[in-house]
């Protein structure tokens, strides 16, 4: 610890923290460009200047660390002068542009001009201008308004991993492009719209949308993956207009994949505004009387053990516990929500969690991955590995086929005896597993939603008590989910033991299963449903609702009050920004209303009650998360004498733009896919 | 338009004495050096596919290759005359005549800078400094200083490179290194 002086006033900070830092601690401001807490330390547009006694000039408090005894001043003149230099020469070359500029009002500059500018400019010479950049189809550029802070540099190098853009040219001339023009290939990449203090990188689809203050803001979470990131919905009226991630140390840290942000235009397509049911081969409009009856008559008119439940990747936790309660009522037993056709038994939410936690990434010192391509099926959680990385160099091993996981690992081969030999320590990862003492292992839903997961779910098992996994402060197993329901599906029982969704296909082919209610399920095979009635709950035409024989229209995760649990078992709240289209309800009210139409007395009548049940009746969900959580055994027997024959792992995620209803029917993220896949095709970097 | 370009043997050679310099984790400080072996070998300039081929030599993003290249002004991105002309024009060289070193270079090169001339032979560009006042004003033609520069004698220079009767270098006026002038005339 150092003691120090902020403007007359003792305080002590540590001793690794910069003067701006301490500064921060004392409560002062200071205006800043380059610096970002999160990006190395830059110290180039000088706006942090700071006088310290006994040094001639004024200090960048961002690049500069605290000494013992350092007296500091941030309001004296000398600083004030300072600063109105720094604005003055910032400005020489920035256009007037602010009225037609997309980060008018949340401008970094404009703010500290106000702020600490002087009001005048004695430049009075030709300002500079610059080409503007292809960057891709996310991020728009007008590179005459940079000022070379270099965090867009900063960030694709350090968090996003991607070493595509860079500073070309010198002095006067220097400019920031990505290499000879090409779009960023990084599921990250738009974050640097944030990150950008000006508006020289600002956001392709929503340009000239709208201005900041007449958006409607609401706080709300992300279901694009299992991440369950803390984003912020702008609206303007029913339109979602942009999304931006919202500060959650524990998860997102403060940045979202580029599906988060940009799936939302998806939220205007083919949406489902009124109910629909089939009359002759085609799907006629109709109201929601008439529809419920014809649900009620599907369900009446065959016995439970010829209908299916599949719960969908957006369902929140409320509707997940009230489509458990309806198949329970109605002693309906094939219920599933694990689209990925996973079989596993579970009797225990540590079986199924990212148990480590986000967080706890950052204390573990080995990490395992078996099948999963973390990069894109939870971006967030690739880039905190990747952070983990970065401070401390910890061995990863990658059992699976192989990807740019935008860090160094080993890869141990795409070979499931590879588990065997682990388990059978003749691996020389085993050496490195010996040695950690909280050692990781990430299991992929390609491993686990294979015909033979049991066998391989033993041998990872019989790993994990082998070495150093758990004990009673760490619990390093993880499943990584993909899906944002999935969780709180499972934790409301919405799946089979021993069954899976290959058994329901299979019942659906020999005729048994005549009816399928699918809520909002769309990442299944529809083609195996040929002879299965099928009722769709949903709020998007997506593969669903065009095979279905009824349609239910629903609200999509921006336009109602939910709770999403996310990978790894964290509870949160979902609020509504917009609300749904024309005809379309909330989720919970539509199944409700067939419990009331059913004579079900369940006696909900609003969220409230529904959540005040599920906390009843399963209070645990409600604690907060820690890695030091007991992990259950799920199978009891040691593996022995496994081999795999179909030994290869393969991928979960196809195309990571166009994972589910919303992104498939977004036109940004088929833009996104169709130049990866060109980027891929071509010269690989 | 698809040119390729590797390192051949004799270039192979420089590169490995100068990445022996470096310990094998620190390869990429190197990059320096192997631009300009590329440049050479490449005919005086960077192409596309030699700028990436030391990248992918050294294991390094593009784009850091790209940035050192247009940062530093010894590389060039476009193509230059198999001479390749650099009058300085900076201050001590201006007062002592190099408008008329530049007016040479355009009758015998190019109009404008950077352009090559006619028969590909040359091309020429405004440089600052080159660190050899003393003997203002001066060109610098690939790796070589033509000294004591004026109108007739520059057009000599350039007019024995097309001959293929080279001028010598150094002092066109004679001078040995650059003892005082009158030194010559005696
Ligand atoms: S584009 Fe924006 S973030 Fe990048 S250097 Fe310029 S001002 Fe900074
Ligand atoms: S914030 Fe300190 S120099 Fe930019
Ligand atoms: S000014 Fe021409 S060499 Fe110095």
């Amino acid at each position: 610890m150092a003691k120090i002086k902020v403007d007359g006033t003792e305080i002590e900070v540590r001793d690794d923290m910069t003067i701006l830092q301490a500064c921060e601690e004392a409560g002062r401001e200071i205006p800043r460009f380059c610096y970002h807490d999160r990006l190395s330390i830059a110290g180039n547009c000088r706006m942090c200047l700071v006088d310290v006694e006994g040094s001639p000039k004024p200090v960048a408090s961002c690049a500069m660390p605290v000494n013992e005894g350092m007296s500091i001043h941030t309001n004296t003149q000398k600083v004030k002068k300072a600063r109105e230099g720094v604005m003055e020469f910032l400005l020489i070359n920035h256009p007037l542009d602010c009225p037609v500029c997309d980060q008018g009002g949340e401008c970094d500059l404009q703010d500290q001009t106000v702020a600490y500018g002087s009001g005048k400019s004695r430049f009075d010479l030709n300002k500079r201008s610059v080409e503007e950049k292809y960057m891709g189809p996310l991020i728009k550029t007008y590179m005459t308004r940079c000022i070379h802070c270099t965090r867009c540099i900063r960030f694709s190098e350090e968090v996003a991993g991607v070493e595509e853009i860079g500073a070309v040219n010198r002095g006067e001339n220097m400019e920031i492009t990505t290499y000879l023009e090409k779009s960023i290939d990084s599921e990250m990449s738009a974050n640097v719209i944030d990150l950008c203090p000006v508006g020289a990188l600002t956001s392709k689809p929503y340009q000239f949308e709208a201005r900041p203050w007449e958006l409607k803001k609401t706080e709300t979470i992300d279901v694009m993956d299992a991440v369950g990131s803390n984003i912020r919905v702008d609206t303007y009226g029913w339109k979602v207009k942009r999304i931006l991630p919202r500060l959650n140390e524990d998860i997102n840290e403060e940045w979202i994949s580029d599906k988060s942000r940009y799936a939302c235009d998806g939220l205007l397509n083919q949406r489902l505004d009124t109910p629909y049911v089939r009359h002759d081969g085609n799907l006629n409009a109709t109201d929601w009387n008439d529809a419920l009856n014809e649900c009620l008559s599907f369900m009446k008119n065959h016995k439970p053990d010829e209908i299916a439940f599949l719960v969908g990747d957006f369902i929140d936790l409320e509707t997940s516990y009230l489509i458990k309660q309806l198949s329970e009522s109605l002693n309906i037993k094939k219920i599933e929500c694990r689209q990925e056709g996973v079989r596993l038994p579970y009797s225990d939410r540590s079986q199924y969690l990212f148990n480590s936690t986000i967080n706890g990434i950052e204390e573990s010192d080995c990490i395992l991955i078996i099948g999963s391509n973390v990069r894109e099926e939870a971006p967030i959680i690739n880039t905190r590995i990747r952070k983990h990385l970065l401070n401390k160099n910890i061995p990863i091993g990658l059992i699976g086929e192989k990807f740019d996981l935008t860090f160094d690992y080993e890869h141990l081969g795409n070979d499931l005896n590879i588990l065997k030999s682990i388990s059978d320590g003749e691996n020389n990862f085993c050496k490195i597993l010996d040695k950690a003492k909280k050692p990781m292992i990430i299991i992929g839903q390609s491993v686990l939603s294979r015909d033979d997961s049991l066998n391989a779910y033993s041998l990872i098992e019989d790993i994990v008590h082998q070495y150093s996994f758990l004990d009673s402060s760490w619990n390093g197993v993880n499943t990584l989910q993909l899906s944002a329901s999935r969780i709180g599906a499972l934790d409301m029982g919405c799946y089979q033991s021993s069954r899976s969704l290959k058994d329901i296909y299979a019942d659906a082919e020999n005729g048994s299963l005549k009816l399928l209610f699918s809520f909002g399920a769309d990442e299944i095979d529809y083609s195996k449903f040929q002879n299965t009635k099928i009722i769709y709950m949903g709020s998007h035409g997506d593969r669903g609702a065009s095979n279905s024989d009824l349609i239910l229209p629903s609200a999509a995760y921006t336009e109602k009050d939910a709770i999403y649990i996310n990978t790894e078992g964290r509870l949160q709240y979902a609020y509504q920004a917009s609300f749904p289209p024309s005809e379309a309800k909330t989720d919970w009210k539509i199944i409700n209303q067939i419990s009331e139409m059913l004579n079900l007395n369940w006696g909900f009548v609003t969220l409230d009650d529904v959540r005040k049940k599920i906390k009843n009746q399963y209070p645990d969900l409600f604690n907060q998360v820690s890695a030091d959580r007991p992990y259950k055994r799920l199978l009891a027997n040691k593996a022995s004498k496994i081999s795999f024959d179909n030994k290869e792992i393969g991928s979960m995620i196809k195309d990571f733009y166009l994972t589910d209803s919303i992104s498939r029917l977004s036109k940004t993220m088929a833009e996104c896919s169709q130049i990866r896949k060109e980027l891929r095709n071509g010269k690989a970097i | 338009m698809t040119e390729t370009f590797s390192f051949n043997a004799e270039s192979l050679d420089k590169v490995k004495f100068e990445l022996s310099k470096y310990p094998e984790d620190r390869k990429q400080s190197s990059v320096m050096s192997l631009l300009d072996i590329a440049q050479r070998q490449n005919g005086g300039w960077l192409s596309k596919s030699a700028i990436e081929h030391v990248a992918s030599h050294l294991e390094m993003p593009y784009i850091k290759v790209y940035e050192i290249v247009t940062f530093y002004s010894m590389y060039y991105t476009t193509p230059v005359g198999k001479y390749f002309v650099q009058v300085c024009t900076t201050t001590p060289c201006w007062l002592k005549g190099s408008d008329e070193v530049v007016k040479a270079c355009k009758e015998i090169i190019s109009e404008k800078q950077n352009e090559l001339s006619n028969d590909g032979l040359f091309s020429w560009m405004e440089v600052e400094c080159l660190g050899a006042c003393v003997n203002a004003p001066l060109v610098q033609i690939n790796d070589d200083f033509y000294e004591d520069l004026n109108y007739e004698n520059t057009k000599n220079v350039l007019q024995s490179f097309i001959d293929g009767n080279l001028s010598p270098i150094g002092s066109q006026i004679g001078r040995k290194g650059s003892r005082a002038e009158e030194y010559v005339k005696s």
